[in-house]
């Protein structure tokens, strides 16, 4: 379609605005919300401009916590967050481009079984092997850890076929190359495949990492403790009050506050992404 | 300084595909040999066994004296150029040429002193810090020759290194790489299916086909005695005219002529030794007339296309992409030519007729 009708400009336009709205408007709301006290919020008539509470809302999100139930504070649960989908993200790509890598480079017996079996995983989710996954996290002692919210979610099929497919549009010659230069196995992967992976290392970052910092359910199986609780963990359990009204400014905040590091990490990442496609050559 | 010696070569792919079927050579100390044939002929796949790449079924390959059939690639003393280059396109220049000495632990200041003499050679100087994406065709080729000749290796291995290079760079490049081997007196063996790379960098051509060996010689013995028809109509452009005559005509042809066999078949003659003539040749010689149909003309030489008059028997095609049977090309001077639908009458002097065996395995005769 490369026609230049003022009409169809027009409509297309509208659709396209219509959209943006839909879907900017609860986070415009959200972002509201959390600059007015708690009496406006619930009083049911929301303004559409922001109030004068912004700076106590935060910092209580943040430093304090709710104030009539203990809840850790926001910075506590952004750090529990980041530490897990970084970990969750970098034990991905770690694993995934060496098992393709594995995969790719090395003709070992039933090295197509090895593929299948991980390409299989595909179809089992967190979800699918909540239980067993549960009870082996459980058995080793990692229920509130660190590790416990990591290890079960880094294996990657995902990973591992991105991986495998942009290794095998690299061209063979290079990998001959390297041999006849003397590099052996460790050295191609280290000096030639891993600067090569860049780019698409950064986009299976971001990918994971908002993919590890959406992890909802199995935070909440997991972590007992408050001081171990992810953000959008933690959102979830400020609105879930038993006698008391929900400190809905509170959370608010706390939601844009959870937006912002996946957003970080697109806006900082997206300038790889863009260079890496400009200059992909091999 | 090295010779290459394969000894009964043998290439079976796990399938039971056999890529190389029994290939015996030897390049002497400092010589290029330039293995030509088609695709498919198994060339490339020669190659790559001499640099390790390829496992070697069966038969021996020594370099220096030392058989390699197990030597790791690195381990061979050999540099390879690809085809595509095969640059790291994240290094700079300099450290595409570097990495393989530094891989071998030599020292920095060895290092520096052989990619600034490759550089200073290959007239690279000025681009040693960017990275190949940054460089042309023939610059990068320059690299892939500098990355090779820094490592003063015992033999070159060239993979067809010409064929992306458009026409004008790839005459330059040839010349260059001419140059080069015969200032270093580095044993070569270059890959290639370009007859014409072939005939000028060689001085031991090896013709392939099918997996075998069709001829091994210097070129210019190679294009005046072709042992088969298919080295006649490969080595050459245009390719000679093979024409297959019933025994008869060869008998009286080929009168008083030892060659004239039962087992001959096949007349060849290349198109410049054709002439455009009134009369008929002199004795011994060869008649023939042709209706013109086509006619090319480029400049210093003129292509006739014709069909034999009398094409009683179409010729051989030995090659897909030949010529079409019953065809015949005649090869003249300057631009003066018939005119299409003429028909002319063409010689050839006895001395310049080829004579092969009807299945065209064989020459017959020197």
């Amino acid at each position: 379609m490369v026609e230049h009708r003022p009409w169809s400009d027009i409509i297309a336009y509208a659709i396209l605005t219509l959209g943006v709205f839909i879907v900017a408007f609860p986070v415009y709301l959200a972002l509201i919300a959390s600059t007015h006290d708690a009496a406006t919020v619930i009083g049911g008539n929301m303004p559409l401009s922001p109030g004068g509470h912004a700076l106590e809302n935060y910092y209580r999100a943040v430093f304090v916590g709710g104030a009539r139930y203990s809840r850790e504070p926001v910075g506590q649960m952004l750090m529990n967050s980041f530490i897990s989908a970084a970990g969750i993200a970098i034990g991905k790509i770690f694993i995934s481009i060496l098992s393709a890598y594995a995969v790719v480079y090395f003709r070992f017996p039933f090295r197509k079984t090895a593929f299948w079996i991980i390409f299989v995983t595909l179809m089992l989710p967190v979800e699918v092997r909540i239980y067993p996954t549960y009870k082996v996290v459980a058995d080793l002692h990692m229920l509130d850890t660190y590790a416990g919210l990591i290890l079960p979610l880094i294996a990657s099929a995902t990973g591992t076929l991105l991986f495998r497919q942009f290794f095998m549009t690299v061209p063979e010659e290079l990998l001959e190359a390297s041999r006849i230069d003397g590099a052996g196995p460790f050295r191609f992967f280290k000096d030639t495949l891993l600067p090569l992976s860049v780019t698409t290392i950064a986009a299976l970052f971001v990918i994971q990492f908002i993919y590890g910092w959406n992890q909802y359910l199995w935070p909440l199986l997991i972590t007992t403790q408050d001081s171990m609780q992810t953000i959008v963990t933690g959102i979830k359990k400020m609105l879930t009050t038993t006698d008391e009204l929900a400190e809905w400014q509170l959370a608010m905040a706390t939601a844009v506050l959870a937006m912002l590091p996946p957003v970080a990490v697109v806006v900082f990442m997206q300038r790889l992404f863009v260079r890496g496609l400009v200059e992909t050559e091999k | 300084m090295a010779n290459v010696t394969l000894r009964n070569v043998r290439k079976t792919y796990p399938g039971g595909f056999e890529a190389i079927k029994g290939v015996d050579f030897e390049v002497g100390d400092g010589q290029l040999c330039v293995l030509v044939g088609p695709s498919g002929c198994g060339k490339s796949t020669l190659l790559r066994m001499v640099a390790g790449l390829e496992t070697i079924s069966s038969g021996e390959i020594e370099i220096g004296g030392r058989v390699v059939n197990r030597v790791e690639p690195a381990e061979r003393d050999i540099a390879m150029v690809f085809q595509n280059y095969a640059l790291y396109p994240h290094m700079s220049v300099y450290n595409n040429m570097a990495y393989g000495l530094r891989n071998r632990g030599m020292k920095e200041p060895e290092i520096d002193s052989r990619v600034q003499e490759a550089a200073r050679v290959l007239e690279l100087g000025a681009m040693l810090e960017r990275k190949p994406r940054q460089l042309s065709g023939g610059q990068r080729q320059r690299v892939a020759m500098g990355r090779a000749i820094v490592r003063q290796p015992k033999v070159f291995l060239f993979d067809e290194p010409l064929s992306n290079l458009d026409a004008k760079l790839r005459i330059a490049m040839r010349v260059e790489i001419r140059r080069l081997q015969r200032r270093l007196n580095t044993t070569s063996i270059y890959v290639t299916h370009d007859q014409l790379e072939a005939m000028t960098l060689a001085d031991i051509l090896v013709v392939m086909n099918g997996g075998l060996v069709e001829q091994i010689g210097s070129p210019l013995d190679i294009y005046q005695k072709p042992a088969t028809t298919f080295v006649a109509s490969f080595i050459g452009a245009p390719p000679m005219n093979l024409l297959p005559l019933p025994p008869e005509e060869i008998r009286l042809q080929f009168a008083g002529d030892s060659r004239a066999g039962a087992e001959a078949g096949i007349l060849g003659i290349r198109p410049e030794d054709l002439a455009i003539s009134a009369d008929i040749a002199p004795t011994g010689g060869m008649t023939l007339d042709i209706t013109v149909d086509a006619t090319e003309r480029v400049g210093p030489e003129t292509f006739v296309y014709g069909t034999r008059a009398r094409s009683d028997a179409p010729a051989v095609s030995a090659n897909p992409g030949d010529l079409p049977p019953g065809a015949l090309i005649v090869r003249i001077p300057g631009s003066t030519a018939p005119d299409i639908g003429e028909r002319v009458r063409v010689i050839a002097p006895r001395d310049k007729l080829h004579l092969f065996s009807a299945d065209g395995r064989s020459r017959i005769g020197a």
